[in-house]
């Protein structure tokens, strides 16, 4: 599936939720579920320190596809984690570089995205980006 | 006693004074929970402001016509206000500033600029918030002086046998919070003082978490600096004041240079303004300090001893009643506390716990609250803390107990 498809399915998905409660019990749901990153990766170059939570990114490059791996110490946070890694892992470079992210918003948990909350979550999309943007 | 002869205070007539507190957050009605970061502003500050602006603005100091010197009389009217909110000695010992960060920076880089040499040492505790650590370590680096931390006890109170080794005939200024803003510690300043004075060692204190919940005597304290910001008591953001005894006020250098700074000006020498213009250059914040001496006449009006009662009140209603709740653990349990109660659940990281309550209508801080280094010593991402204002009611603590027992439920 392609960048867009995965958002669109995720903005599919959410759409049974009638409000925030269902929203966040699903994304706590799903930071528990996430694989945690290997811990020889969860080391100071692979932290992404924010004011709130922390977020450590793991990601590897195989025939012009990223591989990420990732983690947060806040559920929450890793709940969202877990959306951004199903949405850019194994994908193109080019695409992980250049694909606007716009479930978030549409999902409604937005705020979280923002830099006031320093969760982490910004910056690492930013060096996911960059990350990609090297291969592409 | 007199304890009992003090009506307490109406938190409904109050909180008509706050046109913020009616209305919603997330769709819910919201619940104020966090004056420690910054606390809310009354009709009557507001006011205070807007009627200056629409009165009477002009620069003060300077016009020789009316509407300038009306400035400049309220604007050191705001002046004796806080003189007297603290009672210094001298209205000239009050400096208004940009806020608590500010006052220590002045003081930090006037005082080392002039006092601090290599090997001096710098005295501050490991409760300090981080505008109490940084300028110090910046004062440090440029003068080779050495900065020393008391630890605390496991109560999170200043470790006085820590302290008394640590002060030196090397120790040349010790600077201290007088209540911790992560864990609501009141530390007894005068007995800091008092040990201090002995040895001729002069004492800041950060007073951002104290002025808007005690009464801030500068003479009684004997301290011989003290900073504080609007903001937290019921003032406009931006705006502050450092109070320094007068003898050490004339001593230090000044600060930034420019305008209200100075007595005449040439290209070969400048000489320098008498207290307090020596250390306010440039065009000061006017309506903020007007906004602030409103604050000030605010919180006299309710009275100190009714504003410590009725917070102390709810400090012990809320610690009471969120330590029922399993699991949950307060972080900082010093004997004397102020208005602040911070908190973790197990198995839950603060920012969870927030997002949630955040949801709810409920406003709280959560994180690490500007002291790094005092949770990497507690070894905590950061805490949940709700800290409380004049307005806050114990039904506002029963809103946020609900909250926290379903974010609890959701997180673990």
């Amino acid at each position: 599936m392609t960048i867009n498809e995965l958002q669109d399915e995720i903005i599919d998905e959410f759409s049974f939720f009638d409000d925030w409660m269902d929203r966040y019990e699903h994304i706590i749901y799903l930071g528990k579920k996430l694989p945690m990153i290997d811990p020889s990766a969860k080391t100071d170059e692979k932290l992404i320190k924010g004011c709130q939570s922390q977020v450590w990114l793991d990601a590897e490059e195989k025939d012009g596809k990223i591989h990420f791996t990732a983690d947060s110490d806040a559920v929450i946070t890793k709940g969202i984690v877990s959306l951004l890694i199903r949405i850019l892992t194994n994908q193109p470079a080019k695409d992980i570089a250049e694909q606007e992210l716009y479930f978030i918003d549409k999902i409604g948990l937005k705020e979280h995205l923002s830099p006031t909350r320093s969760n982490g979550l910004l910056s690492m999309v930013r060096q996911m980006k960059m990350y990609a943007l090297k291969f592409s | 006693m007199r304890e009992t002869s003090v009506a307490s205070l109406d938190t409904k007539k109050i909180r008509a004074d706050f046109p913020i507190l009616s209305t919603e957050m997330n769709g819910k009605p919201l619940v104020f929970l966090d004056s420690g970061a910054s606390s809310q502003k009354p009709n009557q500050v507001l006011k205070a402001m807007d009627d200056y602006y629409q009165t009477t603005h002009s620069n003060v100091h300077r016009g020789v016509y009316k509407l300038s010197q009306d400035a400049t009389d309220l604007f050191e009217a705001s002046r004796r206000t806080m003189q007297r909110f603290i009672n210094a000695k001298h209205d000239h010992e009050v400096i208004f500033t940009r806020g608590t960060t500010e006052g220590i920076n002045l003081v930090s880089n006037c005082f080392g600029r002039k006092f601090l040499k290599e090997g001096d040492e710098v005295l501050i505790s490991a409760m300090e918030h981080h505008s109490n650590i940084v300028p110090w370590q910046m004062a440090c680096e440029a003068s080779g002086a050495i900065l020393k931390v008391v630890p605390l006890n496991d109560l999170g109170e200043l470790d006085f046998d820590a302290f008394d080794t640590l002060i030196t005939e090397k120790t040349k200024i010790i600077s201290i919070m007088h209540v911790s803003n992560s864990l609501g510690t009141i530390n007894p300043i005068k007995e800091i003082t008092r040990v201090a004075q002995s040895l001729n060692i002069p004492v800041l204190v950060d007073g951002a978490q104290a002025c808007s919940h005690m009464k801030i005597d500068v003479q009684d304290l004997d301290v011989d600096f003290y900073v504080s910001s609007a903001h937290k008591m019921y003032g406009p953001t931006g705006m502050g004041f450092l109070y320094g005894k007068e003898e050490w006020l004339n001593k230090l250098p000044p600060y930034h240079g420019g305008g209200e700074m100075i007595e005449t000006c040439s290209f070969e020498k400048t000489t320098y303004n008498v207290l307090p213009f020596k250390f306010e250059a440039g065009t000061p914040d006017i309506a903020g300090a007007i906004g602030m001496a409103a604050a000030a006449d605010y919180i006299l009006e309710l009275g100190h001893e009714r504003i410590a009662r009725h917070e102390h009140e709810l400090l012990e209603y809320a610690t009471e009643k969120l330590s029922e709740i399993e699991g949950l653990k307060i972080i900082g349990n010093a004997k004397n506390k102020a208005s602040v109660v911070s908190f973790i659940i197990e198995g839950t990281h603060p920012y969870d716990v927030g997002a949630i309550l955040d949801k709810l209508g409920i406003a709280v801080r959560t994180g690490h609250h500007c002291t790094q280094p005092l949770m990497e010593l507690l070894k905590l991402p950061g805490t949940v803390r709700a800290s409380f204002g004049v307005y806050n009611t114990k039904e506002d603590i029963d809103v946020l107990v609900t909250g926290v027992k379903r974010a609890a439920r959701m997180l673990t």
